[in-house]
């Protein structure tokens, strides 16, 4: 039965719950008036943000529901050639590591800043599943202000989950790896000795947002798989789901399921800061790049940090307790009292509900089971509140609605099944199309859900959507939860992979928003600031272009006297000062993106030119009746020819306006 | 002996128009709306006494594309003048109430008329030249069409619907012009009758 195969397991699940789960079909699964639901009309705005993790692609789309339309691609981890970010001289910066600029990464799961356990809808944190990050966005302006590297870690997975203050965002690493100040260049087979699983706190500013490594836990080396605050009576606490206690490291989907049980480890992070302060950890020399977007520049810049401050969870004994938990636990979600920890096994058929009282009781009175790596096991009777008997199969995420009630996600049975936590009775079961991997209600994981939606984020979608070949759009289904039964509303495509979701009413978050930048205010060193000071400026090799943008021109226009092997920067102004008029800009040839730049803001794109000739530039984006009329022509001179450095605009003889102007050599 | 003081509802009304039109000064008189399908929320200008206010430089961004001059705070000579001549008619119903005579209001009232009726006649001339003092080589240029906005009420400019209507201090005016006109054909109405 371990060793079965998910499909083995899925034909196994439709006999044995043949009848109560089985799939029903679009056509009785929609009621009829679904469609009045989710129409949102023309001109009207909808309920809620939806923020949905970006997966593969990197990014996070952001949604509108119940119209499930989309409304924005942020680019976090990913190169966005659509407007720059990672292309642009500004936005390069913060995709430095200490690896080096990478231009992708896997995203996979959000979460919203709080305040009391309440969305307070000022940013929205991210996690880098590959390369271990953790980003936060700014919700006025919908970009990526901040990302941290994480270093010890590896396969950042049970992130960016985030404390009920925003005290902390964690990470723990999903890989167990040899610490950074070990010697990483050891044989596998000396897993055991070498490899642990550390887990990150990184502290965030209340006013500013500003993120920084606080403190890292070294744990034994299991793989940390997803995590949530404690809240309200656990505030203080956290807890991480993990898997392979085995400490397998081949062929792990069966070495790593031979465990009936595995951990949900409960962290007293209040307890850690206070040794933090007393000096107890270890300083741990490595590298891990820390980068910030300054909105006064415009521009990122990229440090790179040195040390870390590690406590061990061995040798503090009281940072750390063990919670066996069925079956490679999952999910790890806590109810919005704070008192019930929901694991979800992801081999298991039932659900187990640990009870935060329980646990306080189990730990003071020492009902130990034993040790894992120097770590205190609570027994699994201590702790636990009950089992949700029968659920379904392969349960992943429980989100809540703040009536008492809990959904959890069914991979293998692909359902969402509704339960009430004190009785721990099934209530409802619906379908998903197919297989869901992630849930989300809107404020499901706070101290006060809002509720009235859940989506599912289906890891399967064959037949939902017309077919593309062989690569398939991905998938959300939205589900009415305001009443008894749960009503499937709608199917929509997502983008990348969509893992963990978060949502939010529109009103939190849509009259903050910045519309445009004051360009009295930017402090870019390459602004300019109206069309009298565009100039071009030689220094060696290197070329500054000082160009503005308005509708419908670029000062300058036409530039001559470049040579190849010259590196040219042209730093352009968005001169608009009203919403909704950005310009674009691009140059013929260009090993490089475009920029899109807003009102008000400057931003740089640096194009190195190979041949001689004539090269077209133009604004990409439509900005008004005349736009296809904004472009212009730099002039190419091969190398070591002497056309002087020129440019201009307006310049026919019959109407000079501004004259052509010589340009500065410095 | 004609008996020229002023009645009780004169004066009360006369010291009401000076205090309104010290308000004026300091409120905005004049409002212009824009409508366009690419602006729904609108844009807005405000003519103060003394200054412009509003979307006024994303108008004149705007106004480029069909040639119309920049509209520029510095351009006016009234602005230095308004708020003067605002606080000259306040000063001149107060001295009227405390001179208590029936000659000064009508004075105060003609003045005020002329006033009124050259401050629109301003007002059109710079509508004037801005709807029709146009750059010749602007970007469009639609044959025989000019860009006057309306003294008052709507009217469509290509794809702008202008709305002129008075402000606040606007307001105020046309009402001190309205009392004043009022209480002058009162009080000349009973000087005949004592006659
Ligand atoms: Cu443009």
């Amino acid at each position: 039965m371990k060793i079965i195969q998910l499909f083995g397991i899925s034909a196994f699940a439709s006999l044995a719950f043949l009848g109560s789960c089985k799939p029903k079909g679009t056509e009785t699964a929609v009621s009829g008036d679904a469609a009045e639901k989710v129409y949102v009309a023309p001109g009207k705005y909808d309920e809620v943000y939806n923020f949905v993790s970006g997966g593969f692609n990197g990014q996070m789309n952001v949604y509108g529901l119940p119209s499930g339309r989309l409304l924005k691609v942020v680019p976090i981890f990913s190169v966005n050639p659509e407007n720059g970010y990672g292309y642009s001289e500004e936005t390069k910066p913060m995709l430095e590591t200490s690896h080096g600029f990478i231009p992708w990464d896997d995203q996979h799961h959000l979460e919203l800043s709080q305040t009391n356990g309440e969305q307070d809808g000022r940013w929205i944190f991210a996690n880098a599943n590959n390369t271990p990050r953790v980003a936060r966005v700014n919700l006025k302006t919908f970009r990526t202000e901040e990302i941290i590297e994480l270093p010890n870690s590896a396969g950042n997975h049970s992130s960016p989950f985030i404390t009920e203050n925003t005290e902390y965002v964690v990470a723990g690493t999903r890989f167990a790896v040899p610490t950074d100040d070990m010697n990483g260049d050891v044989p596998i087979n000396s897993f055991k000795e070498n490899f642990k699983g550390v887990i990150s706190f990184i502290g965030v500013n209340k006013e500013t947002g500003d993120m920084n490594l606080s403190f890292q836990i070294e744990a034994p080396g299991v793989n940390f798989d997803l995590s949530h605050a404690g809240k309200g009576k656990s505030h203080g606490w956290f807890f991480f789901s993990c898997y392979n206690s085995e400490q397998a490291n081949t062929l792990l989907e069966v070495n790593a399921s031979q465990n009936d049980k595995d951990f949900i480890m409960a962290v007293n992070w209040k307890k850690a800061e206070e040794y933090l302060k007393a000096g107890k950890g270890r300083k741990v020399k490595t590298q891990y790049a820390h980068n910030k977007f300054d909105e006064s520049t415009q521009t990122a810049t990229s440090k790179m940090e040195q040390e870390v401050t590690v406590l061990s969870a061995k040798e503090l004994k009281d940072i750390c307790y063990f919670m066996p938990t069925p079956k490679s636990p999952h999910g790890c979600d806590v109810d919005p009292t704070g008192e019930y920890i929901v694991g979800s096994g992801k081999l298991a058929a039932l659900i187990p509900v640990h009870s935060f009282t329980k646990m306080l009781k189990a730990i003071e009175n020492k009902e130990f089971a034993g040790e894992y790596d120097g770590i205190p096991i609570l027994k699994y009777e201590s702790t636990l509140y009950g089992e949700v008997q029968k659920p379904g199969l392969g349960p992943l995420h429980t989100e809540f609605d703040g009536k008492g009630n809990a959904y959890t996600s069914f991979f293998v049975s692909s359902e969402v099944v509704k339960w009430d936590i004190k009785t721990l009775k099934v209530l409802d079961r619906q379908p998903t199309f197919y297989s869901v991997g992630h849930l989300m209600v809107v404020g499901g994981d706070t101290k006060k859900p809002y509720g009235k939606y859940l989506v599912a984020y289906n890891k399967i979608t064959k037949d939902r959507f017309l077919p593309t070949g062989p690569e398939l759009t991905q998938s959300a289904q939205l589900y009415d939860i305001s009443g008894d039964k749960m009503k499937l509303l709608l199917d929509f495509p997502t983008f990348g992979e969509p893992h963990y979701a978060q949502a939010v009413p529109a009103s939190l978050i849509k009259d903050n928003q910045v519309k445009f930048y004051n360009i009295a205010d930017n402090k870019h060193p390459y602004a300019t600031k109206g069309e009298a000071e565009s100039k071009v400026v030689r220094q060696g090799n290197k070329v500054h272009v000082y160009m503005t943008s308005i509708r419908s021109h670029f000062a300058p226009d036409n530039i001559e006297g470049i040579k190849v092997g010259d590196e040219v920067y042209f730093h352009v102004t968005n001169l608009e000062q009203d919403w909704d008029v950005p310009h674009g800009f691009a140059i013929k040839g260009n090993q490089n993106a475009e920029l899109l730049i807003m009102p008000g803001e400057t931003c740089t794109l640096k194009w190195v030119p190979k041949k001689p000739g004539m090269w077209p530039m133009y604004c990409t984006d439509f900005c008004s009746a005349l736009h296809q009329e904004m472009q212009g022509y730099v002039r190419v001179s091969p190398a070591g020819s002497n056309v002087p450095l020129t440019y201009s605009l307006n310049n026919k003889a019959d109407n000079a306006k501004s004259p052509v102007k010589t340009a500065v050599t410095k | 002996m004609k008996n020229n003081s002023l009645s009780k509802l004169s004066k009360i009304l006369l010291i009401t128009s000076g205090i309104g039109l010290i308000i004026s000064i300091f409120v905005p008189i004049w409002a212009i709306y824009l409508e366009a399908p690419q602006y729904p929320e609108g844009l807005g200008m405000f003519l103060h006494a003394h200054k412009i206010t509003g979307d006024y430089e994303i108008i004149n961004g705007l106004n480029h594309y069909i040639g119309m001059k920049e509209i520029h705070q510095e351009d006016f000579w009234e602005f230095k003048i308004l708020p003067y001549a605002l606080g000259f008619f306040a000063a001149l119903a107060f001295l009227t109430v405390f001179i208590n005579n029936k000659k000064w209001l009508y004075f105060f009232a003609a003045l005020f008329l002329i006033f009124g009726v050259a401050f629109m006649v301003d007002f059109y001339l710079w509508e004037y030249d801005y709807g029709h003092n146009l750059n010749p080589n602007a970007a469009i240029v639609v044959p025989g069409m000019s860009y006057q906005p309306p003294l008052l009420g709507f009217k469509q400019l290509l794809n702008f619907g202008a709305y002129s209507y008075p402000d606040i201090g606007g307001w105020i005016m046309f009402g001190v012009g309205i009392i004043l006109v009022v209480l002058s054909y009162l009080e000349i109405k009973s000087s005949k009758k004592v006659i």
